[in-house]
């Protein structure tokens, strides 16, 4: 294992730009984007379908299959740049340092094997552990994620959703990797089992320190988990900064507007509009700020001037009427 | 207001294991309730609670175990002829949870339209058709243009529209609709809640609404019907549920709910329980596993549905015991 230097970000993502090459021309779905996660930090990325945060994760676990290529940029873990690595070297890294917890455990399981099975051919894919070490540490991570290690001879099928989400988490925290990251993990279970899931997903990185990113479209879920918020829209950054910052002071129309799309169990029943219209399609994105035909606040030149990320009280924004630091 | 429809004890169980196996799973038991005319009634629970059971039933897709659905005062049971079948598909047609399975892929999309709008409403003619069909997009706020789109050219939220534009070119009374928003983004959720709104405002439509979001059931619904393990836990008028919540299942629901406006810790306590699988129960409250209040009784009697407040029953027996008290105590 490499040597561990606490400062250094586990993560840093440079400059990351991702096309989709087709017939009728290339379609960029993530475009420039940077960012770092801490060790031991909870990243959350927000967006709706569409904005590109899926393709990011895939990049950023270079599981990205053709026609999706990394056209520019860097994704350094742990201090190696992971572009352009071969995959013999990717799978001295994969789930032993980095591992990944998809949308849908249904999908993700293998239906015709035990998770027990399951387990072994992950720990067997680094190093020689014994059938006891096996047994071992399968029944230990199971059992970290709240499950009775008796279902380790469990198909899926015979797990519930819940279950079978959470038997993911365990499969992903084998190695204790560095970072974990997470695709809408939560998305197929209902509020409780949800709730719950979150919980132990916070109290395991607390336990372990493990840094997670944790893609979702529902903004109220991470708000008492995520340290830090990404918003995208449309392939890009939006808007990034301390969690309670944004959910206190929303800077970006869209932010606000994915605020407000909610609605709450408390308070006066308000009616409320969601955000008009739908996310651009990335083939042909609007010129100037790529919001502007949804927001509400657009100004003259939002539909020539392509804002860049402008810095405000430690935070990034990605409006025109953020540009001097104040609202214009 | 008058009654649309009237569900009286209904219940559903399946069969499970071989052949052989005596076993029973109790998908719905002995539920009864109603949905008056111009109401949208939020139907939630956890998955596995029998929501959907009683919504396939209502659809007529299982026939019940035992008990009778009444719609305008007539059981279902005695709909037997084709027209009458047909008759109440149309009157109470049924919006699917996904709405990239729900709609034939290989046709545009107003083939569908058309297609059961020819079998439900004979009488109009293939012009008519046409401009009913672009009267239900214009209603549901999508572009009468879209009617020459194939499915995969429509957003999600755009195929739920279409979902709920078949649905009322049937010119219904009662829209079931089984958690139509769930698989949409939050912000194409408010949407389709505001057009559930607006079709009960504007177009007379009930709404049978089954979710499991708490928060969306009280930004459109009049009423909540709280189901656990197959039969109700707690029924009532939705802002009297959500401010006081009598039964500890809709506690525990309530406190799930996502709220950023909320403070909350993380150590704060969380249910690890599951739901459990009904099969052959035995009596008593099925939630008392889970319930920090349970008693003795409970492992006992099956606790039913009791007025607590004005209009709002919950079947609990801590619950029940605690409301007496405070009635004889004043």
């Amino acid at each position: 294992m490499q040597s561990r230097v606490p400062d250094t970000p586990v993560l840093e993502v440079s400059g990351l730009s991702v096309d989709y090459l087709l017939d009728r021309g290339s379609v960029r779905a993530v475009d420039d984007v940077s960012f770092t996660v801490s060790r031991g930090e909870f990243l959350g990325i927000v967006g709706e379908s569409g904005c590109g945060k899926s393709t990011l994760l895939f990049a950023v676990a270079q599981l990205l299959a053709p026609p999706a290529v990394i056209a520019a940029g860097s994704v350094t873990f742990d201090g190696t740049n992971l572009v352009g690595l071969t995959d013999s070297q990717l799978s001295a890294i994969r789930w032993r340092d980095m591992s990944v917890v998809m949308q849908s455990a249904m999908n993700a399981l293998n239906p015709v094997k035990t998770i027990g099975a399951q387990f072994k051919d992950a720990l067997q894919a680094h190093g020689k552990p014994s059938k006891e070490e096996i047994t071992v540490r399968s029944a230990e991570v199971l059992r970290m994620v709240g499950i009775d290690p008796v279902h380790l001879r469990s198909y899926p099928h015979q797990l519930s959703g819940g279950m079978r989400q959470r038997s993911m988490i365990a499969m992903a925290m084998l190695f204790t990797p560095d970072l974990v990251i997470m695709d809408e993990p939560t998305s197929a279970l209902d509020v409780v089992a949800q709730r719950s899931l979150m919980v132990q997903i916070k109290e395991l990185q607390q336990t372990f320190g493990f840094a997670v990113i944790f893609v979702t479209h529902d903004m109220s879920l991470i708000s008492h988990f995520s340290d830090r918020l990404m918003v995208m829209y449309a392939g890009q950054v939006d808007e990034l900064g301390a969690t309670k910052m944004i959910f206190d002071r929303p800077m970006h129309p869209y932010t606000q507007g994915l605020l407000e799309a909610f609605p709450s169990i408390r308070g006066p029943r308000v009616p409320l509009r969601g955000i008009p219209g739908n996310p651009p399609d990335l083939s042909s994105v609007p010129a100037g700020c790529r919001f502007h035909p949804r927001c509400p606040h657009a100004l003259d030149r939002c539909t020539q001037v392509a804002p860049s990320l402008f810095p405000v009280d430690g935070d990034l924004v990605r409006c025109l009427r953020r540009q001097d630091g104040s609202l214009s | 207001m008058t009654e649309l429809l009237r569900v009286e004890h209904l219940t559903r169980h399946f069969k499970i294991g071989g052949a052989l196996s005596q076993r029973t799973l109790h998908a719905v038991d002995d539920v009864s309730f109603g949905i008056n005319e111009r109401e949208i009634v939020a139907l939630a629970g956890e998955s596995g609670s029998g929501k959907s059971t009683i919504a396939r039933m209502l659809a007529r897709i299982y026939r019940p175990t035992s008990g009778e659905i009444y719609f305008e005062g007539k059981p279902l049971s005695r709909f037997r002829s084709r027209r009458d079948q047909l008759r109440y598909s149309g009157l109470a047609p049924m919006v699917f949870q996904d709405p990239f399975g729900s709609i034939n892929p290989v046709f545009r999309v107003q083939h569908g339209m058309l297609r059961s709008l020819k079998l439900h409403r004979p009488e109009l003619s293939a012009a008519q058709r046409l401009t009913e069909a672009a009267r239900v997009f214009d209603v549901v706020g999508l572009n009468p243009d879209m009617l020459q789109r194939f499915p995969y050219e429509l957003s999600g939220g755009q195929r739920q529209r279409v979902g709920f534009a078949q649905a009322l070119a049937m010119r219904p009374k009662l829209i079931l609709a089984d958690e139509p928003v769930s698989m949409l983004d939050v912000s194409i959720r408010i949407g389709l809640l505001n057009l559930m709104a607006k079709l009960r405002d504007e177009e007379g439509v009930s709404v049978l609404y089954i979710t499991h979001d708490i928060a969306s059931a009280r930004y459109v619904a009049d009423r909540l019907i709280v189901m656990y393990a197959g039969q109700i836990a707690e029924t009532g008028p939705i802002e009297d549920v959500l401010a006081h919540p009598r039964h500890p299942y809709t506690q525990l629901l309530l406190s799930a709910v996502p709220d950023p406006r909320a403070p909350l810790s993380v150590a704060a306590e969380t249910d690890r329980g599951e739901p459990p699988k009904v099969i052959d129960p035995a009596p008593g409250c099925r939630f008392r596993w889970r319930c920090p209040l349970a008693i003795d009784t409970c492992a006992q009697v099956t606790p039913e549905l009791a007025e607590l407040r004005p209009a709002h029953d919950a079947a609990c027996h801590v619950a029940q015991t605690s409301a007496e008290e405070v009635k004889a105590f004043s």
